[in-house]
This record gives structure tokens, C-alpha cells and sequence, in this order.
């Protein structure tokens, strides 16, 4: 080791240093610009489309991503126009929004917390996104919905089912369009109770993260209502691939239906293991043994294949609805790019569209003005009926789809049939429904 | 000056002036330019560049200069990052306090982990310290974060929620992490021409932090306890042979390290309040093993270099889509734009992986001791050019 000497002239040097040092944050924080963060320049706005592009949810995030380039040409009035043809409201007209032209930039969710805020974040910082939305699990959304908060951003989120985000996580900034796990046990238990009756022992296996909490919690509650009796409820990883061992004493506990708290890649690996397991078949009291999917998706059903015929679950939206919205959207999206979108793409490109018509309305891209013209805000012809945005909590409420697997589908795309519209009254709930409690909305951020 | 050679001082010179410039170093095209993608000059990644310097700085202090290869590393990064969002959630957004328990903390983790697993050194010891941050991970991720004790909040990552008790929260300090009321988040724009340089509070404490880290680093390099640390590399047999009981050395560089890991963990939260879980999983623990081979093991200023490489392709390559694409080769006729958008597009947006795959097999193959060692054989092909004009280098000799 050097040995330190200390002299008046250099301690003297060192504290002026080291005070210059601290003076420069005072001077850095003053406020740069007033309004809101991000205001739009010139003739342009800028969205940031934050989705998975690779890990657990690539599928959904590529789907969702065509949806977004889709909204984004619709707005800018190429195309066809799709929903906004059937759209309740006519703020929009086809010229973006107020008049400036819609850009957008990407970025990779890789579906951990982590790598979503980081994108988020450049997208706020260095492209001057004005709003964040996407996402396809529930953890991402609300990692990015606080961030959005913070940063003074709205964020619109896409797939994500968890009674958390728009619950004990819900911000001001964030709106979600999708349905959740309330919602899903609300309309799938009379369904349940009139195909299996309500005497009936369920087995629950569950993804261990806050969507397959809420979810099991959710539908738990629902059946029990009905007279069920919940045997076990077990948690698996989400990283797990293999389910056998947690399939096998399902058979010795009794109980006559296992529900898959499960969502893409591990719901095609549980169910496939159970069916292997000829848990279909068997009979248990004389009582056919069933399996249901709570949460489920076309892009699910086409990698379970065979196994999912039969198999009763919910879904936000599906693709073969026949009302005037669905129609047009399915249309367009079939011309560019050859096949049906999935319910991750139909909530996303609404989300965009109800975004681009709040600031149409509100006449102004500050969030605050956003926020108030969402708030409250019912519309039609976005291809789930007559919806809400309630003002409470930031979530959609609009009709909920009991769907099954189909026994003998017609293509590939055609893989779910309808089994019942649940009413918007059905799922309802009041916004301080101990499931959703904990949470404040706070106040409305519009950043710098 | 600060007990350091005048070449280890014009180093510290540099990276400090490297670091405080970055704004403007890391900006060079105009803001409305098509080479504006390029640009790493905005808060976020600045912080990470800095953030993720000090970890592999931290790093390079146990593997560059004992040689021993920890593939655990990430678990001392996330345990900083939960200490440091749980002081915000107890006491308040000031980030000190939670800096300074993400050090405490990831060094009495670092403490408990190192005195198990330096029994063993090589491939053993890299296994189990894989497996301990694998543990780790799957405490915070699921074992952790049941609703009834919940330390980690799982996959969603730890955050502060309005109903914590924050005992020194007051109404007129920013409701984010702030250094005695000044907002990280703060940020001055400097509108330059066709230039924006943005200059954020957050990314400036994280800089001289490491500026501090990097002296420190210098220190701990020079000194008898380096040097005895670099003899444990070359053979340490031979130096138990000799009577010498090297475990307390290997202990305190791997404790040493575990707490620049924790700070830089802690850090990270300073600057986004939110710790998710697959900070600790093992792919993290592998980055920062490839940042640090990337940059030049053993090398002072290697490490710093591959962190910012990594995290520049990261969150700027991984962005490409296909429309920048076709903005870019728009000039071409239809077939041929297409055609090299076809070959160019696997290495950009999602398959950044696979660029930074081939430059780090290129790395590896062709300059093993780094990025250092390429900007060497620059200046010696420079030097040979200009014949025996023997310029003083500013970089340092690689430890090997």
C-alpha cells in the first residue's frame, strides 16, 4: 500500500471538487419543458408497441404486433379501416390522430419484468413514445403499467387476465380492455353447473405467479358457490414442462374434475400429460372425469391439438362472432395476412383504437385529458357488445365467451366452438370486491 | 495523486471524462437523422451502462484476478436490488439508505455462499455457485412470494405500493427514488441544433459511484492483497505448499465482489424502484461472465467495455424491426430489398442474440484477450506505421 499524505491544499481540493459535484444535480433538475411528458412534435405521433418476441409468449407477442401495425394503418387511413367502420364513436377520421400521423417503434418484452421496463423505458426516454401499450402476462403488465405511471405515459394493456392489474395493482395511467380471472369463474360456473352438475370435487393445479393465484382464487370461489368442494389446490412452476408427476395423484385424491389454472405453453403440457394419462376416461362415482381450461386461447388450442376437444374454458373474444365489429375486423386482418387474429390481437388493436378516439375527444394527446375521456366511457361495435370502461378501476366490462373444444373442426383456425355469451351483468363486480381490494388509482400523471 | 502510478491516474482520467461526456459522446446523430436509432445517449441505457460496469468491475475482481469462475453472480445482484426496494417500501424513497443495506446485504450473502462453496475451486466451485444463485432465484420467484409471506412478489418483481409505510416519506419529496429530494428521474434537455443531449440526475449518481468503484478497483489491483489474489490464479498449490492458507484472500475478493454486485444491484432499483426475479436467474449470472471475457478478464478497463457492448445491443439492436429495415433500404429496387432484408433481419430485432453470438465467437477466437487486446493491436499497427514514436498506451496490460 502507498502511504496517503494529507495536506491543507489538497483536503481544500478535494472539498471543492466534491461540492462542484453535489451543486450539479440542483442545476440538473430543473424542469425542462411544461405540459405533459412527450408531447407530440411536429406532424407526428409516436406509440410504443412493447410485446414478447421471444421466450413463453412469442406467439401471442407476433400476433399482437400484426394487430398493432394493422390499428396503426387504419388510423393513418389505409386500408380498409376495419373496426372504425363500426365503430360507436366517430371522433376518428382517418387522418391519424389530431391530424398527425401515426408512427410506432417496437421493442421485445422477452416476457420478464425486467427487459419490459427497460424497453418501455427507451421507448419513453429516447423515442418519445406518448403511450405504452402490449404485453402478454400479467406480471409484465403491471411492471410496465408502474413504470407508465412514473414516467407520465398512459399504457394500454393487452393480454393480461390477472385481478391484480386493474386490482391491488391498478395505476391511473393504465386501462385494460381484456377480461379477467373474476370474470372467467363468473361466467364459466353456470356453464359448469349445467354440464356437470353441482355435485362435483375439483382439483386444482395452478401456474405459481400472480395470474394463476388470482385465477385459481377466482374460480374456486365461483364453483364452491355452485356446491363444489375444492380437494387440492397444487402450484406448479412456470418454468415446469412435465407435469406427470403433479397429474398422477390426481387420481388417487378423489376428486372427478381437474381445472388447469395454466396458461400457453405449460396448459398445452398439462393437459396433454392428463390426457395421456386417460384421466378422460375414467369414471369416479359414477361421474364422467373432466378437465377444465379456465383461461383459453385458439393459439392454445392448436398447440394442445387432439386433447382440447370437449374441454370447456373462457375466452375475451373469438374470432368466428358474427357481429358487425367482428366481422370487419377479421375481414381486414384476414386480407393482410391470410388467417384469423387471435383474442391477444383483437384486444390490442382495440386498445389502440380506443386510445387514438380518447385523444380525439379529449382533442388533446396529455394523458390527464386521456384518462378523464376514458373514464366512464361506453362504446360499441369493437366486436364485444356494448362495453364500459369504468371509471373505478380502469377495466372493460362487456359480454365474456364460454367456449369449447370443437369435435370436429373444419380447418386449422376453427378449433373453438361458442357455447354461450355470458351478459356483461353476469360478471360484473363492485370495485372493492375483496378479490380486486388493496389498490389506489392515485392521480393521473402527465410527467414533465 | 489519490496513491495511484501516473498511467493507473490518466486511466481513471479517461473513464472520468468518458463518463461524464456520455451524454453527448453517446449522442452523435441528430435527433430527426435515420442513424438516430443508433443512439445510446437517453437516461435508461446511460444508467445501465454505468450500473452494469460496476457488476462486471466486481466481477473481474474475483474471476480476473483469482481465476475463479463464479456462475452465481446474479443471486448478490438481486438480493441488492429486493434490499434496496425494501427500504423504499419501509423508510422512504431516499436511495442512500437503500444502498447502503444492498451492500451490507449482498455481502453477508456473499459471506454465507463463499464460505460453502471456496472448499472447492475450478469447475466445482463455478457449480455450486450455480447452483446456490439457482436457489436463489427459485426462492424469490415462487418460494418467497406466497401471498402469505411475500418478500419477492414473485414474477411481478418487488414494487413500492402506496399503502407502505414509508416512516420518512413527507408530501414535498417526489414520489419516486430521489438523492434528498433531487428526483432520479430528473432530466435536463439540451436542445443543440439538430442535437438533443439529455442529462439525467439518475445516470450522474450511478457514474460517480462507479468512478469511486473503479478507483477502489485500481486499488485493490495494486496492491499486496491483488497481487496475492493473482498468485492464487497462476498456482495456488504451490502456494499452499508454501505454508499459506489462500481461502481468507479468495474469501474476501469473493465477499469484495458479492457487495459490487449488491450495489449494483441496489442501484438498479435506485434508479426504477421494481426488483423482478430473473435478475437472479442464471442467464444473468452468464451475462456478466460474458461481458467480462468480452471486454479483456484481468484487464482494468476490459469489463466496463463489454458491459456497455452488451447492453448497447441489447436495447438498441434488439429494436430493429422490419419497417427501420425497409426505411433503410428503401433506396433499392423491390426484389433486391427484400432480398438483403431477408438476409439482415434474423441478426436484428428478437435475433440481437445471435449478433452478439458471433462477435463474442469472434472475440474469443481471434483477440482471446478481448476487446482490450483489440484495441491494443490497433495501437501497435498505428505504432508500427509511425515507427518507434512509443506512445504511452492508456489502456493497461491484460493480467496474463
Amino acid at each position: 500500500m502507498t502511504k496517503t499524505t494529507m495536506s491543507r491544499r489538497g483536503v481544500l481540493k478535494t472539498g471543492a471538487i466534491a461540492g462542484a459535484g453535489l451543486a450539479l444535480p440542483t442545476y440538473l433538475s430543473a424542469a425542462s419543458h411544461a405540459g405533459f411528458t412527450n408531447a407530440p412534435q411536429g406532424d407526428t405521433v409516436t406509440l410504443g408497441f412493447n410485446v414478447p418476441q421471444s421466450g413463453p409468449y412469442a406467439d401471442e407477442g407476433a400476433d399482437e404486433l400484426r394487430a398493432y401495425e394493422l390499428a396503426v394503418e387504419h388510423l393513418n387511413g389505409e386500408g380498409d379501416g376495419g373496426m372504425l367502420n363500426t365503430f360507436s364513436s366517430k371522433a376518428l377520421e382517418g387522418n391519424g390522430i389530431l391530424g398527425k400521423k401515426v408512427e410506432y417503434v417496437t421493442g421485445d418484452t422477452q416476457t420478464k419484468s425486467d427487459a419490459a421496463r427497460a424497453s418501455a423505458k427507451s421507448m419513453i426516454e429516447k423515442d418519445g413514445a406518448v403511450m405504452i401499450t402490449g404485453g402478454s402476462s400479467s406480471g409484465v403488465a403491471i411492471a410496465v403499467q408502474g413504470l407508465c405511471q412514473e414516467a407520465g405515459v398512459i399504457f394500454m394493456a393487452g393480454l393480461t387476465h390477472s385481478n391484480d392489474t386493474t386490482g391491488k395493482d391498478k395505476k391511473a395511467n393504465g386501462f385494460r380492455h381484456f377480461f379477467n380471472g373474476y370474470m372467467s369463474g363468473a361466467a364459466l360456473a353456470p356453464v359448469l353447473e349445467s354440464q356437470y352438475g353441482s355435485d362435483r370435487k375439483a382439483y386444482h393445479l395452478t401456474a405459481d405467479y400472480t395470474w394463476g393465484w388470482t385465477q385459481q382464487e377466482s374460480i374456486a370461489a365461483a364453483t364452491e358457490a355452485l356446491g363444489w368442494e375444492t380437494v387440492n389446490n397444487v402450484l406448479t412452476p412456470l418454468a415446469q414442462t412435465d407435469f406427470s408427476s403433479y397429474i398422477a395423484p390426481v387420481l388417487n385424491s378423489g376428486a372427478d374434475v381437474l381445472v388447469l389454472n395454466h396458461y400457453g405453453g405449460n396448459m398445452v403440457n398439462s393437459l396433454t400429460n392428463a390426457v395421456q394419462f386417460g384421466l378422460r376416461e375414467k369414471m369416479i362415482d359414477g361421474k364422467q372425469f373432466e378437465i377444465v381450461v379456465p383461461l383459453f386461447s385458439r393459439l392454445m388450442a392448436r398447440g394442445a391439438g387432439e386433447n382440447i376437444k370437449g374441454i370447456l374454458g373462457s375466452t375475451n373474444w373469438h374470432w368466428s362472432l358474427q357481429d358487425e365489429g367482428s366481422k370487419a375486423f377479421v375481414q381486414s386482418f384476414g386480407t393482410k395476412y391470410g388467417f384469423p387474429p387471435s383474442q391477444a390481437a383483437h384486444t390490442c388493436y382495440v386498445q389502440t383504437l380506443l386510445y387514438a378516439d380518447a385523444v380525439a375527444r379529449a382533442g388533446s394527446f396529455n394523458p390527464c385529458a386521456v384518462v378523464e375521456a376514458l373514464e366512464g366511457f361506453e362504446f360499441d361495435g369493437l366486436g364485444n357488445g356494448p362495453t364500459l370502461y369504468r371509471a373505478e378501476d380502469h377495466q372493460c366490462f362487456k359480454d365474456v365467451l364460454v367456449v369449447r373444444g370443437k369435435e370436429n373442426p373444419t380447418s386449422e383456425f376453427d378449433l373453438l366452438e361458442v357455447v354461450e355469451v355470458t351478459p356483461r351483468a353476469q360478471v360484473e363486480y363492485a370495485p372493492d370486491h375483496p378479490m380486486f381490494a388493496g389498490g389506489t388509482l392515485g392521480e393521473c400523471n402527465p410527467g414533465a | 495523486m489519490f496513491g495511484l502510478t501516473k498511467k493507473d491516474l490518466s486511466l481513471l482520467g479517461i473513464v472520468a471524462i468518458l463518463t461524464m461526456a456520455a451524454p453527448f459522446i453517446l449522442n452523435p446523430f441528430p435527433t430527426e437523422s435515420a442513424m438516430a436509432q443508433f443512439n445510446a445517449g437517453y437516461p435508461d441505457l446511460m444508467q445501465k451502462f454505468v450500473i452494469f460496469g460496476i457488476f462486471a468491475i466486481g466481477f473481474n475482481i474475483l474471476f480476473g484476478l483469482t481465476g475463479y469462475l463464479s456462475f452465481g453472480h446474479a443471486a448478490f445482484l438481486g438480493v441488492g436490488s429486493y434490499s434496496c426496494v425494501w427500504m423504499f417500501k419501509l423508510l422512504g424513497y431516499n436511495v442512500l439508505p437503500g444502498i447502503a443495506l444492498s451492500i451490507v446485504v449482498s455481502g453477508l450473502f456473499a459471506l454465507l455462499i463463499g464460505v460453502i462453496t471456496l472448499r472447492r475451486s475450478g469447475i466445482y466451485f463455478s457449480i455450486l455457485t450455480l447452483a446456490f444463485a439457482q436457489m436463489s432465484f427459485a426462492l424469490a420467484y415462487s418460494v418467497l412470494s406466497n401471498p402469505k409471506f411475500n418478500l419477492t412478489n414473485g414474477e411481478t418483481g418487488l414494487q413500492v405500493y402506496a399503502d407502505d409505510p414509508q416512516w420518512f416519506h413527507s408530501a414535498n419529496l417526489p414520489d419516486l427514488p430521489h438523492l434528498f429530494g433531487l428526483s432520479m428521474r430528473a432530466t435536463h434537455r439540451m436542445t443543440l441544433g439538430g442535437w438533443e443531449f439529455q442529462f439525467n440526475a439518475g445516470y450522474y449518481m450511478c457514474a460517480i459511484i462507479m468512478l469511486v468503484c473503479f478507483y477502489l478497483a485500481i486499488r485493490i489491483f495494486r496492491s499486496p492483497f491483488g497481487l496475492m489474489l493473482r498468485a492464487v490464479k497462476s498456482n495456488q498449490q504451490r502456494m499452499n505448499y508454501t505454508g499459506l492458507n489462500s481461502r481468507p484472500y479468495t474469501l474476501a475478493a469473493f465477499v469484495i465482489s458479492g457487495m459490487y454486485a449488491g450495489l449494483a444491484g441496489g442501484l438498479l432499483s435506485a434508479v426504477d424502484p421494481l426488483a423482478g426475479a430473473e435478475r437472479m436467474q442464471w442467464t444473468a449470472s452468464g451475462e456478466v461472465v460474458l461481458m467480462t471475457i468480452l471486454g479483456g478478464a484481468g484487464t482494468l478497463i476490459g469489463p466496463v467495455l463489454g458491459a456497455g457492448l452488451i447492453k448497447y445491443f441489447e436495447n438498441i439492436f434488439s429494436k430493429i424491426n422490419e419497417s427501420v429495415l425497409h426505411s433503410w433500404f428503401g433506396f433499392l429496387p423491390d426484389g433486391l430489398e427484400d432480398f438483403v432484408i431477408t438476409i439482415v433481419y434474423p441478426f436484428v430485432g428478437k435475433g440481437w442474440h445471435l449478433t452478439l453470438g458471433l462477435i463474442f465467437m469472434l472475440v474469443v477466437i481471434f483477440l482471446p484477450g478481448g476487446l482490450i487486446e483489440g484495441g491494443q493491436r490497433i495501437g501497435r499497427l498505428f505504432r508500427g506505421k509511425k515507427a518507434s514514436k512509443a506512445g504511452k498506451s492508456a489502456t493497461t496490460e491484460p493480467a496474463e
